[in-house]
């Protein structure tokens, strides 16, 4: 194997400023009763910026602009001109991607190869998809007429920061509704520069509100009482959290949440193909993918070839600075979940299950995790029942279809899957069995904004995308 | 001649396809027509639970059975209602009421077909990639009809749900829980597997806060919860393995007015399926 000379990606472009206010009403303005906290940059642990965190009565400003923004602007502009406004924005995203696409891996430790050519064009694609639905809205299917919710509480993770918020505003916007969106503590920084692009849009003042902080600011703009709707999506236990505060209001909610989704491989899939679709699935964005393909199901006749194939593609995965462009997988985004990912991995092998990684040399600061599959697991083990929101795999094997099926559901969550066989009428019988809102064949972790997202069970109800991504964010 | 001697009915519950009486043994007292009385099956929290076990069993079936089927099914429940519709007036239900319970299963049965038509779908996206998003049911279905209409109310929960392949548990009108079992006595002769829909009779306050806190039911459909605090407190319990929840309905409802989808899309998912094209 031959060696790469280092390719970083300049930072320049970046321009960031030492600190960062909330975005209410159009301005940035200074918390009246919260306080600020550094955002780092998981990959070297400096501090990027100092990071305003609402309080309560900075969640109340912001709920309260985004009614009157509502109330006065955008409920009553014509959907055709919010749709230039979404077209302008999704527009300033594509010129800026560079600048959103380098500080989104400084933030969140993502390589910059994804970040530039995931995240970022999906991110201008949904505001485009969406931009074109604001004045559509009569033919969606609704019936007509239909009226936004009012004013929507978002609340976003940290590993897809700038997705997440597109998934989030560019729906609530084109139906209609002004948000007050809050980032994840560990990632703020291009939601920040996401408010800026919104001044540069010449947005509404109060149609987009950007209240950065931690559990206790999204708290109270979940239990805020002038908030019509609820969008989260985060961890399963949150979600639960939110659904019982929501409970007896007239609160609309729709959750994203958790996953621990099968990648089932069939003895007549193509191994090669399979296996770049295993490493897709669970070492894209270090695992850090609700949907992500951490349990991954062989069929035992082939279970010894992939895992040979899967070990020897491994030792090709170039893990360090999220930067630099050969960069498969980066920095896990805080000392929290790298805790995290070590604790569940320590109680796999605790359990019995063997582990194997790569050699792979890891840099000496930030927050890093070499890939790590484990195989011997058994459906009683905390990695095959988890999340583990990491780069970690856990391996089991099946003998039919019907134990594949029984495996793969065998799972509170619901929110992914993927099925590898090149039988077309076995993968039909499988995507109609499997209990999961999206179901890979031949592929896996492919979004669009054309495509309704969603799960299943405890992964959380509602849909993002599509049309039926709309209905959450319309009184219909 | 002396006057013949009427046969009353004993009225259970229907769980597994089934008429069993209440585990508990107990019943409650309710007038019957004019002047009669029943005693009404006064459902446990067991009975509850078996109604789920049953309606679990029957939902791979259901949902697996064609939509075309289901839609004859549906639409069986509408020709049986039909033929009942005296026996209902009897039992104090507006004449108008049944028509319109009777007309509601037909309307239903239309939309087994439609629906993953309606609401499913190639979607456009930007690779070569085969996209389709279907409906699927949700999965077992807790349901609390209205006190009022008894019948109507009581149709327009059920049908929703189990058109998609969901199967139902749902609790009848307290005060007025002869039209269900009777109802029960339709659905039992319309070809509806066994477990599809299961009624109890008897209190909402003692049978539905274990259905909203059970683990192996998907969706709770709060609609004849009149009191807020209760709806609140069930709601809660829900959120324990995030049920979908259908939130209660105010009194004054007007059940006659066109459901609309509503009713039927809260309890589906859609399930998004992924192909690459290729030569």
């Amino acid at each position: 194997m031959f060696e790469y000379a280092p390719a970083p990606e300049s930072r320049s472009v970046v321009r960031l400023q030492p600190a960062y206010g909330l975005f209410i009403d159009g301005e940035f303005v200074d918390p009246t009763d919260g306080d600020s906290f550094p955002s780092i940059n998981p990959a070297s642990e400096e501090v990027l910026a100092e990071v305003a965190a609402g309080g309560a009565g900075d969640v109340d400003r912001a709920v309260r602009a985004a009614r009157t923004a509502y109330d006065r602007v955008w409920g009553p502009m014509p959907g055709r001109d919010r749709a230039k406004y979404l077209f302008r924005i999704a527009r300033l995203i594509q010129e800026r991607s560079r600048e959103l696409a380098v500080l989104e891996s400084l933030d969140n430790g993502k390589p910059i190869k994804e970040s530039r050519d995931v995240d970022l064009p999906l991110v201008a694609a949904h505001f485009f998809y969406h931009a074109g639905w604001a004045d559509k809205l009569d033919h969606a299917g609704f019936g007509p007429g239909p009226r936004p919710l009012g004013v929507a509480a978002q609340i976003i993770p940290w590993n897809f920061p700038l997705l997440m918020l597109a998934w989030k505003i560019a729906p609530a916007l084109a139906t209609g509704n002004t948000v007050v969106l809050k980032p994840a503590e560990t990632t703020s920084l291009t939601a920040l520069l996401f408010a800026e692009i919104c001044q540069q849009a010449d947005l509404p003042a109060g149609v987009v509100n950007i209240v950065t902080g931690a559990g206790g600011t999204g708290r109270a703009l979940v239990e805020h009482r002038d908030v019509d709707k609820v969008a989260f999506t985060g961890s399963t236990e949150v979600g639960k959290a939110i659904a019982r505060a929501v409970a007896g209001t007239d609160t609309r909610l729709t959750l994203e949440l958790g996953g621990k989704a099968a990648n089932i491989v069939f003895d007549d899939a193509p191994v090669d193909q399979a296996v770049e679709g295993i490493v897709n699935g669970i070492f894209f964005n270090q695992g850090h993918v609700c949907c992500a393909g951490s349990r991954l199901l062989l069929q035992e006749s082939v279970a010894d070839q992939v895992l040979a194939a899967l070990k020897r593609r491994m030792t090709q995965l170039r893990v360090g600075d999220p930067l630099d462009k050969n960069t498969d997988i980066g920095a896990i985004n805080s000392a929290a979940q790298l805790a995290r990912i070590s604790e569940l991995a320590d109680a796999g092998t605790a359990e019995g299950a063997q582990r194997w990684s790569p050699p792979c040399a890891l840099p000496d600061r930030g927050f890093w995790f070499a890939p790590t599959i484990f195989t011997g697991v058994a459906q009683s083990h905390r990695i095959a029942r988890e999340e583990i929101f990491g780069p970690v795999l856990s391996v089991l094997t099946f003998r039919t279809p019907a134990e594949a099926v029984e495996k793969a559901n065998n799972t509170p969550y619901g929110l992914s899957a993927g099925v590898w066989t090149e039988k077309g009428s076995r993968m039909l019988w499988l995507a109609d069995r499997l209990r999961a809102g999206v179901v890979w064949a031949n592929t896996f972790n492919k979004f669009d904004p054309t495509a309704p997202f969603g799960g299943y069970q405890e992964s959380g109800y509602g849909r993002e995308g599509g049309r039926h991504g709309l209905e959450a964010y319309l009184n219909v | 001649m002396s006057e013949r001697v009427a046969v009353r009915k004993t009225y259970k519950l229907y769980i597994g396809g089934k008429f069993p009486r209440s585990e508990s043994g107990r019943s409650y007292l309710v007038q019957s027509g004019e002047n009669s009385t029943a005693n009404v099956a006064l459902a446990s929290r067991k009975d509850a639970r078996d109604a789920v076990v049953a309606a679990r069993a029957a939902g791979s079936g259901w949902a697996g059975a064609t939509a075309y089927n289901r839609g004859q099914i549906l639409y069986r429940a509408a020709e049986m209602l039909e033929g009942r519709r005296e026996q209902f007036v009897a039992l104090g239900i507006p004449g108008d009421e049944v028509d319109a319970a009777t007309d509601r299963w037909v309307w239903y049965a239309g939309w087994s077909d439609k629906l993953p038509q309606v609401r499913g779908g190639v979607n456009p996206v930007a690779g070569p990639y085969l996209n389709l998003s279907t409906p699927e049911p949700t999965g077992v279905v807790a349901a609390v009809a209205p006190a009022a209409p008894a019948l109507l109310g009581l149709v327009s929960v059920i049908a929703p749900a189990i058109v998609s392949g969901n199967t139902v548990v749902v609790a009848a009108s307290p005060t007025d829980p002869l039209a269900a079992v009777t109802l029960a006595e339709v659905l039992a002769t319309a070809d509806l597997p066994a477990g599809v829909v299961n009624i109890l009779t008897g209190r909402i306050e003692e049978t539905v806060p274990s259905l909203a806190g059970h683990r192996d039911v998907n969706a709770l459909d709060l609609t004849g919860v009149a009191d807020a605090e209760l709806a609140t407190r069930l709601e809660v319990r829900a959120a324990e393995n995030l049920k979908r929840v259908l939130r209660p309905v105010p009194a004054h409802h007007d059940w006659y007015a066109d459901p609309g989808l509503a009713r039927m899309t809260a309890l589906l998912e859609t399930k998004t399926v992924w192909h690459p094209k290729g030569g």
